[in-house]
């Protein structure tokens, strides 16, 4: 684990990935906004309206992704108090809230057109928002927490509370009535998604990953740089 | 391996994972009601104490053929395919509300068998196609 903090290494390896990630970024967007945008069909009942999904989608999945990594790696560091995985889950907290954020507001400007109304206190979209509130917090607790040692337990015990949350979100279509209509992909199933729409999704994932990415591997970075400011501080 | 301090961390989370799991189910399980977005007409069907003339909302299919426009007011049929409620509304509608498709009104319930709505929601299903595949299944069922 010391090797993986070693600075000097990973600070080479963080800057060639984000220089990477740099490169090809705009020309995969481009590529997935073509596709999104023009090159695939309207839908029969919702025409243009269709194309806020592979926004909306994306980013509800990496909303979900997010957090279940967060959780996952709070756990890990609760356990076993590993410094770095509080780097790591500080750096991945403020784009999923970003992504979590997207998902409602897209939802909510699809959600006129197609339902009629902005908004529904349905079981999919409240389970959202008490998400991104979870995001709020563990970011709050990072922030007013001035010890770091008692700042890192809260977040991480907040963020193993969140978790359950998660398969509220996935399954909140199935188990009660809702306004949100069931998922359209599922990975052991049928999909509902007509493949002319569904390449523009899955490209739009692979670039707001990137996106991902690159805003969290630029955040660690400045993480990193902060702790050795302060050791240096402390010297 | 692992030491007694994360043994206690490991029973602790444990613990408290478990214990969080059977208080959120219980909770949710006792709040269902006001979960739900909407009622199926035979959750009304078979609802003993419904409240008559209290704001609620209740959702399904509109029923083939069913919607019949007059110049004062929309009326048509929610069905669930068991058991089916009669709605009648004035108003504008949402622009994907149709026959066959889903749909929420938000109202009071006269009777058991009559609805009166003040907002129609059309609920989206979770297919999405071009319209060019639409015309050709059409076609086909034809």
């Amino acid at each position: 684990m010391f090797d993986l903090i070693n600075p000097s290494k990973i600070f080479y390896w963080i800057e060639k990935l984000i220089n990477f990630i740099n490169s090809i970024f705009f020309i995969i967007l481009i590529i997935a906004m073509t596709f999104a945008l023009v090159l695939s069909p309207p839908d029969y009942l919702q025409g243009d309206s269709v194309r806020i999904m592979y926004v909306h989608v994306p980013s509800a999945w990496i909303g979900l992704l997010s957090f279940t990594c967060l959780a996952f790696l709070s756990i890990l560091s609760f356990i076993f108090k590993i410094k770095n995985l509080n780097l790591i889950t500080k750096s991945i907290a403020p784009i999923g809230l970003m992504f979590t954020c997207l998902a409602v507001l897209t939802g909510s400007l699809w959600g006129q057109p197609t339902w009629g109304t902005w908004w529904a206190w349905d079981a999919r979209i409240t389970s959202m928002v008490i998400l991104a509130l979870f995001y709020v917090l563990f970011i709050l607790a990072h922030k007013l927490i001035e010890d770091e040692y008692k700042a890192n337990k809260i977040s991480s015990l907040i963020a193993i509370i969140g978790a359950i949350n998660i398969p509220i979100i996935k399954y909140s279509v199935d188990w009660w009535n809702t306004l949100h209509q069931p998922s359209s992909i599922n990975v052991y199933g049928d999909s509902y998604v007509h493949s002319s729409m569904l390449l523009p999704l899955m490209l739009m994932l692979f670039v707001l990953l990137l996106y991902c990415a690159l805003i969290f591997l630029m955040k660690y970075k400045t993480e990193i740089i902060r702790i050795k400011k302060k050791n240096i501080k402390r010297l | 391996m692992l030491t007694k301090k994360v043994q206690k961390r490991v029973s602790f989370l444990s613990l408290l994972l478990i214990s969080l799991v059977i208080a959120v189910f219980f909770i949710l399980k006792s709040l269902t009601n006001n979960i739900l977005y909407f009622k199926s007409p035979t959750d009304i069907q078979l609802n003993q104490d419904i409240v008559l003339s209290k704001k609620m909302r209740v959702g399904g299919m509109v029923k083939k053929n069913s919607i019949n426009i007059n110049d004062k007011a929309i009326n048509f049929i929610i069905t669930d395919f068991k058991n089916e409620l009669f709605v009648s509304y004035s108003g504008t509608v949402p622009n994907l509300f149709s026959e066959g498709k889903g749909v929420v009104a938000e109202g009071i319930l006269k009777d058991k068998n009559f609805f009166i709505a003040d907002r129609i929601l059309a609920k989206h299903d979770e297919k999405y196609m071009p319209p060019e595949l639409k015309n050709i299944i059409k076609k086909n069922v034809k």
